[in-house]
């Protein structure tokens, strides 16, 4: 059984209009996604903005609320707020947003931020809190004297590592990472990845890692799915996505990618010029008549791609 | 490059300083740099290393109370350093157009787009308004928006950040400027819309053949783009070459160290390389020495010149400090122990 299972996931947003305000229209935001994260691994979601990766993130962690489908926890339903509230879901489930500068309370110091969590599931003294602040501030490798300082006093890099320990304040067992790094700059972002994973390592934390940068997930994921249109595309291993891709949005997006080696640049320039007409030209060919993404079908044990089901066959017929 | 182009800026001994608590700190210590037509230099670096304080310092958009400017930025044979303002308002836009990292507060919210754009055109042309129109309605074409006479009258937050950025674009090369510069163009924007961006620009750098300037701490975007980079450290270029030169055989330890934390490994336990300490702030920062020094603290004192200059290690390849000899990182032991004399810590 894993961690987390989304079944059937729809988050409808409704569009009012006319005299009387009535609900004309709906915005598919996620559009029936299913996916499961296992116990300690890193889960990607992928996806450019507009794609629904961030909706189906606060789904989970409950700050969005879901139209239809299943989020099961340990096998458990959580997809409504009582019942995330009778297995301590919340405490579980901990986000690290991507703006930190926004997502810390600038009137509070960081000891009231990191304790927050800890004084809404755990009863502890005032001395014991502050002990646990100070060895989750060594954890993410911060002076245990930043503890009366306030959010604005640090850089980004910083920040963002206060903001990785209030998410592992009170044990969890998912962390869903909404853009971590993406506001950072490299040497920093390489800082924050190798705290995430350390944490990983020593309590066994699974993440849901949410970004648009295909190198990032690289490095921190082995599966992986990629969002369109608040439907997934493929989903499948880090070895089925970046060496196998099968659909044009992926291979898409792989040919974007700006790579270090400047002697193959002209190369990869045309490459990327003839996915890209490949994708304008061919729309009919990966998307339905409303322009949605095909359901997913299965062409290997891991590898999952959305295409009409005729174009699945045959390809299966290439791979096997 | 060719480097037989034509010069357009020649910057020497830049240095703009701002004031802080009545001190005047270097942001920008000591630059130069040129730039040739048809030429794309990309200045790369991370935040706090000077690498926008330089570009507003070449259009002179800095506040002259706060701070200082001193040196040459000579651009056909007028320097722009302590040029007037209304001679600079002649030349921003006609000669330099500059495009802004986030589109959405360099717009301005309350103009059509098409209004936004004319501006330059009323300033610097002699084009009467329906001139300008069919103007406006060609640069928005030339940028790849698909419907001109709509975007022309529709207003910013009407707009994607993709468009918005190509309204930035159209609006830097109204007037065809020979000079563009672009500072961080493509950051706020998703993978494949950059893509496009960067093709844009170097389309519209072969059609009208300016000399492009790029602000980026995107290596990917500078080896796919560039001609020649810039490595900018605490307000001093680092490190200097064509993008070959640079990529290939980088030689300073702050742009292999830079190289080296990418996220591109295969392995999934393999661990990010991590840069020590952080980039000092302007106040803090150490003016003596070589300023990377104390993030490679496993470098004896011995192996960095005591006035870091750049050296020429090959025609057009330009390295600062001597350092670069003798850099190993501290877990490439063979190169250690093949390597420089210094104090090997896992010795036995």
């Amino acid at each position: 059984m894993s961690l987390i299972e989304i079944k059937d996931l729809n988050i409808h947003y409704p569009i009012r209009s006319g005299f009387f305000n009535r609900i004309t229209d709906y915005v598919y935001a996620v559009d029936g996604i299913n996916f499961d994260i296992e116990e300690g691994e890193t889960y990607g979601l992928i996806g450019e903005s507009g794609s629904g990766k961030s909706t189906t993130g606060k789904a989970i962690v409950g700050l969005e609320k879901v139209t239809s489908g299943q989020i099961l926890y340990n096998g458990q339903d959580v997809t409504n707020r009582h019942e995330r509230k009778k297995i301590k879901y919340n405490k579980d489930v901990q986000m690290i947003f991507q703006d930190s500068m926004s997502s810390l309370n600038p009137r509070k110091r960081i000891e009231d931020i990191i304790a927050e969590p800890i004084r809404n599931f755990e009863s502890m003294t005032d001395t014991e809190e502050r002990d646990r602040v100070k060895e989750l501030l060594d954890i993410v490798g911060m002076p245990s004297d930043s503890i009366y300082k306030y959010p604005h006093e640090f850089s980004g890099g910083q920040r963002q590592r206060i903001g990785v320990a209030r998410a592992v304040a009170t044990h969890p067992k998912l962390i869903v990472a909404d853009e971590p790094v993406s506001a950072l700059d490299l040497s920093v972002q390489a800082q924050v990845l190798n705290f995430m994973k350390q944490i990983q390592k020593e309590f066994n934390i699974s993440y849901l890692f949410i970004s648009h940068d295909l190198g990032v997930v690289k490095h921190m994921c082995r599966n992986l799915a990629i969002m369109h249109r608040g439907r997934l595309v493929e989903v499948g291993t880090r070895e089925d996505i970046y060496n196998n891709p099968q659909h044009i949005y992926t291979k898409r997006l792989l040919a974007a990618i700006p790579k270090v080696n400047p002697s193959g640049r002209e190369a990869d320039k045309a490459h990327r010029r003839e996915v890209e007409r490949e994708f304008q030209d061919h729309q009919d060919k990966w998307y339905d008549k409303d322009g949605k993404v095909f359901p997913l079908q299965q062409i290997t044990a891991t590898h999952s791609v959305a295409l009409p089901p005729d174009e699945v066959t045959q390809i299966k017929s290439e791979v096997g | 490059m060719d480097t037989s182009d034509e010069l357009l800026l020649d910057i020497q001994h830049l240095h703009t300083a701002f004031r802080v608590h009545d001190h005047f700190y270097d942001a920008v210590d000591d630059i130069s740099l040129t730039l040739h037509k048809n030429e794309i230099l990309a200045l790369v670096g991370e935040s706090g290393s000077g690498k926008s304080t330089l570009a507003t310092s070449i259009i002179g958009l800095h506040n002259p109370r706060n701070t200082k400017v001193t040196g040459d930025i000579m651009y056909n044979e007028l320097n722009l350093v302590g040029l007037n303002e209304a001679l600079f308002n002649r030349i921003r836009g006609n000669d330099i157009g500059m495009i802004f990292q986030d589109p959405l507060s360099a717009l301005n919210p309350l103009m059509r787009i098409g209004e936004q754009i004319a501006e330059s055109l009323v300033y610097h042309t002699k084009l009467n308004e329906k001139e300008r129109e069919a103007r406006v309605l060609q640069l928005l074409e030339q940028v790849g928006i698909p419907d001109p006479p709509l975007t022309a009258h529709q207003y910013p937050h009407e707009l994607s950040g993709g468009m918005r950025q190509r309204v930035m674009i159209a609006i830097a090369i109204a007037c065809k400027p020979p000079i563009i510069i672009a500072d961080e163009p493509t950051t706020a924007l998703d993978v494949t819309i950059q893509a496009q961006i960067l093709d844009l620009l170097e389309d519209i750098q072969k059609e009208i053949g300016s000399g492009i300037l790029l602000i980026t701490h995107d290596l990917g975007v500078v080896a796919e783009t560039a001609d020649t980079v810039a490595v900018m450290y605490s307000g001093q270029i680092v490190e200097q070459g064509s993008v070959y030169q640079v990529f290939e055989h980088p030689l300073h330890p702050y742009t292999r160290s830079l190289l080296r934390s990418m996220p591109q490994a295969d392995s999934d336990d393999e661990e990010l390389h991590v840069i020590q300490g952080t980039v000092p702030s302007l106040v803090n920062m150490q003016r003596t020495g070589d300023r990377f020094a104390p993030r490679i603290p496993w470098m004896p004192a011995s192996s960095h010149e005591e006035h870091p200059v750049l050296h020429e290690v090959e025609p057009g390849h330009l390295v600062r400090c001597t350092c670069y000899k003798t850099f190993y990182f501290p877990d490439e032991k063979e190169a250690a122990a093949a390597g420089a004399p210094q104090n090997a810590n896992e010795g036995e």
